[in-house]
C-alpha cells in the first residue's frame, strides 16, 4: 500500500467514507448522491466485503456499478431489491445509509423537508422526509456533508427534525427513546461523530491543513476533540485506483466547488 | 363482464372532495391520461395520495387540489416536483408529509380493513408534529413499548397504470419494481386502470407472464386502453420517462402564466393532441428508460 502523494478533497472523502462500512457485516449499504456511492463501492472491494449493494434501482449486485453511462458494461445481477424489500431491510435493521442532510443539529437529528416559516407554508419546501424518520430509527445511518458551515450545521435544533438523533425530548411520553445508531459524519473539513460524552459532537479527524478551531468556527455547536483525534489519512494508490475505476467519467470532481485538493494549503 | 371504460366515463365517476391515490413512483407509471382527463374536468377539492411525481405538480398547479398525503413528490432528476414546491412555499394545499414507510402501513393497514397499523417509524421526529391527529399505542405484551398507530389510509379510488389488462380486469406490470400499486388497489372502493395493452383475455394471450400480475380483478372498477398514458412518466419497458418535457414543464413553473401556457399547450385537447404535441407515437416510443 503506497500512500499518495496527489489526491483531490473529493477522493480523500470517498476514502475515508468508505470505512465507514468497515465493521458492518453483510448489510445493505446504500450510499446516497456520488461521494457516498462511490465510497460503499470502495469498502465493497476493500475493507467491507460482506456489505450488499443495489443497481440503484431494484437490483442486487455484488460487483459495484461505476457511475454514470456504462457503454458496453452490463451489470450482472446477484438478487431483487424493489422498494417493498428496501423497507423490509430497513425495518430489520440491516442496512447502513450514506445521507446528505441540509441542516444538521448537536443532537444528530438532520433535515430535508423543509425551511424557514411554518410547516404548512415553509420558506423553502425541500424533499420532505421521505425514508429519514424509518431509516433513522431502524438502522445505522453515516453523513456526507459537502460544505461544513454553521448553516449547515445549526445552533439549535434543525428546523423540521427529518431523522432522529439523540434527543429524548422529541419522544412522545411513555416511549423509550430508539437505540440510535448514528455513524460518522464527513466533511469538507473533517470526519465527527456524536459519540462524546452524552452523545456530544467530537472530532476524530481533521482533513490535512485544516484546524480544529476551524472547524469550531464553521460550526453552530460545541465540538470536542476525540481521544487521539488525528489528521484524515491519505488515499492509498491503490483506492485511487479503484475509486478511478468506479468513476469513469470523473464525476467526484463536480461534487465539491472547484475540485480542491485534499491537501489545503496552510 | 367486460370493464373496459374510455377516460371520460372514468372521470366522470369521481366526485369533488374525493380521495384518490396513484399507482407508480415518482416519474415512473404514473396514470397520466386519466390525470390529464381530470385537469380538463371541474372537479376539485381532491385529497391526493401518491409516492407523487408530475400528477401531484400538475393538479396541484390546476388548483384542483385540498390536501396533500405523500411520502415525497419528485421528478428523480430534478428532486423536488416543481409545482409541489410552489404550492407548498404559498402554502395552497393542506398536507400530510409522511415517511415513505409510513405511507406503505397506511395503505397496507386500509387494504387489511384495520384502523391502524403498529410501527416505531415517525417516533422521535417532526413526523408525528405536524400530523397532531396520530396517536400512539401501547403493546399489550410484557415489552409494554408505545408506538405509533399509524391510521389507515382509505381511498375512494386508486389510478393505476399498467403494462396489459383484459376486460375482465386482470392486469400485468412490467418493470423491475412493483412500487406499491398493489397497496394502492386494495386500500380503494374503487380502482381504475389505464393500460398500453388492452386484450380480451390475458390467460389466452399472455399466459406466461401471470406472474407479474400485482393485484387480484376483484379490485379493478374499469380498464381503460391507454398506449402511452403515463408519458412523460416511464413506462417499463414500453418508454423511458421524457426528462426534455418534464424540463419543459418544470420550467413552466417559473413563468409568469406558465401553467395555462403549459395546459394550452399540451393538455387541453385530447390524448391524440397530446400525442401530437409532444413529438409522436414513435419518439415517445423511443425514448430510453433510465440507467442510475
Amino acid at each position: 500500500m503506497t500512500t499518495a502523494k496527489e489526491f483531490t478533497l473529493a477522493e480523500l472523502i470517498v476514502a475515508v467514507g468508505a470505512q465507514a462500512w468497515a465493521n458492518d457485516g453483510e448489510v445493505l449499504a446504500t450510499g446516497i448522491g456520488p461521494l457516498p456511492r462511490l465510497a460503499a463501492g470502495l469498502a465493497k472491494l476493500t475493507c467491507a466485503p460482506g456489505i450488499m449493494m443495489t443497481d440503484g434501482e431494484a437490483y442486487l449486485v455484488e460487483d459495484p456499478i461505476p457511475l454514470g453511462p456504462r457503454g458496453d458494461y452490463k451489470p450482472k445481477l446477484s438478487g431483487w431489491m424493489p422498494y417493498s424489500r428496501v423497507f423490509d431491510s430497513v425495518w430489520s435493521g440491516r442496512r447502513h445509509a450514506m445521507v446528505t442532510p441540509v441542516q444538521v443539529d448537536r443532537y444528530g437529528q438532520g433535515n430535508i423537508s423543509a425551511l424557514g416559516g411554518e410547516f404548512q407554508k415553509p420558506k423553502v419546501a425541500m424533499l420532505g422526509v421521505r425514508g429519514f424518520p424509518g431509516n433513522s430509527i431502524c438502522h445505522k445511518n453515516s453523513m456526507f456533508l459537502p460544505n461544513h458551515s454553521k448553516r449547515t450545521f445549526v445552533e439549535g435544533e434543525v428546523d423540521v427534525v427529518a431523522s432522529v438523533g439523540y434527543n429524548a425530548r422529541n419522544w412522545p411520553e411513555g416511549a423509550k427513546p430508539a437505540d440510535v445508531k448514528l455513524g460518522v459524519v464527513i466533511t469538507d473539513l473533517c470526519v465527527f461523530d456524536f459519540n462524546g460524552p452524552d452523545h456530544a459532537a467530537q472530532v476524530l479527524s481533521l482533513h490535512p491543513g485544516v484546524t480544529f478551531e476551524q472547524v469550531q468556527d464553521a460550526t453552530g455547536f460545541p465540538l470536542l476533540r476525540a481521544e487521539g483525534m488525528t489528521t484524515t489519512a491519505a488515499p492509498t494508490e491503490e483506492q485511487l485506483a479503484i475509486i478511478a475505476k468506479l468513476d469513469p467519467h470523473n464525476v467526484r470532481a463536480t461534487v465539491l466547488k472547484g475540485n480542491p485538493s485534499g491537501v489545503r494549503a496552510a | 363482464m367486460n370493464k373496459e371504460m374510455d377516460l371520460k366515463a372514468v372521470v366522470a365517476q369521481l366526485r369533488d372532495g374525493m380521495t384518490i391515490g396513484f399507482g407508480g413512483w415518482g416519474p415512473r407509471r404514473k396514470p397520466m391520461a386519466l390525470v390529464r382527463e381530470i385537469l380538463r374536468s371541474d372537479l376539485k377539492d381532491l385529497t391526493l395520495v401518491a409516492y407523487g411525481g408530475p400528477e401531484i405538480g400538475m393538479l396541484c398547479a390546476s388548483g384542483k387540489v385540498k390536501k396533500l398525503i405523500y411520502g415525497f413528490v419528485s421528478l428523480d432528476a430534478m428532486p423536488i416536483e416543481p409545482y409541489f414546491r410552489k404550492a407548498r412555499e404559498a402554502g395552497a394545499v393542506e398536507v400530510s408529509e409522511l415517511d415513505e414507510g409510513l405511507l406503505l402501513l397506511g395503505l397496507q393497514a386500509a387494504g387489511h380493513n384495520l384502523p391502524f397499523a403498529a410501527t416505531r417509524v415517525g417516533l422521535g421526529s417532526d413526523v408525528m408534529k405536524y400530523n397532531p391527529d396520530f396517536k400512539t399505542v401501547k403493546s399489550p405484551y410484557a415489552d409494554g413499548e408505545v408506538l405509533l398507530a399509524m391510521p389507515a389510509i382509505k381511498l375512494d379510488v386508486a389510478l393505476i397504470h399498467v403494462s396489459r389488462a383484459d376486460r375482465l380486469g386482470n392486469t400485468q406490470t412490467d418493470g423491475p419494481d412493483p412500487f406499491f400499486d398493489g397497496l394502492f388497489a386494495r386500500a380503494a372502493d374503487k380502482v381504475f386502470v389505464t393500460t398500453e395493452v388492452l386484450v380480451d383475455r390475458i390467460d389466452a394471450e399472455y399466459s406466461d407472464k401471470a406472474k407479474s400480475q400485482l393485484f387480484e380483478r376483484c379490485f379493478v372498477t374499469g380498464v381503460v386502453k391507454a398506449p402511452l398514458g403515463a408519458h412523460p412518466t416511464a413506462s417499463h419497458d414500453a418508454y423511458g420517462w421524457d426528462m426534455g418535457h418534464l424540463k419543459d414543464y418544470a420550467a413552466s413553473a417559473t413563468e409568469e402564466g406558465g401553467w395555462q401556457r403549459y395546459f394550452d399547450q399540451y393538455v387541453k385537447g385530447d390524448e391524440a393532441s397530446y400525442a401530437a404535441s409532444v413529438g409522436g407515437e414513435a419518439k415517445i416510443r423511443a425514448l430510453p428508460l433510465p440507467i442510475f
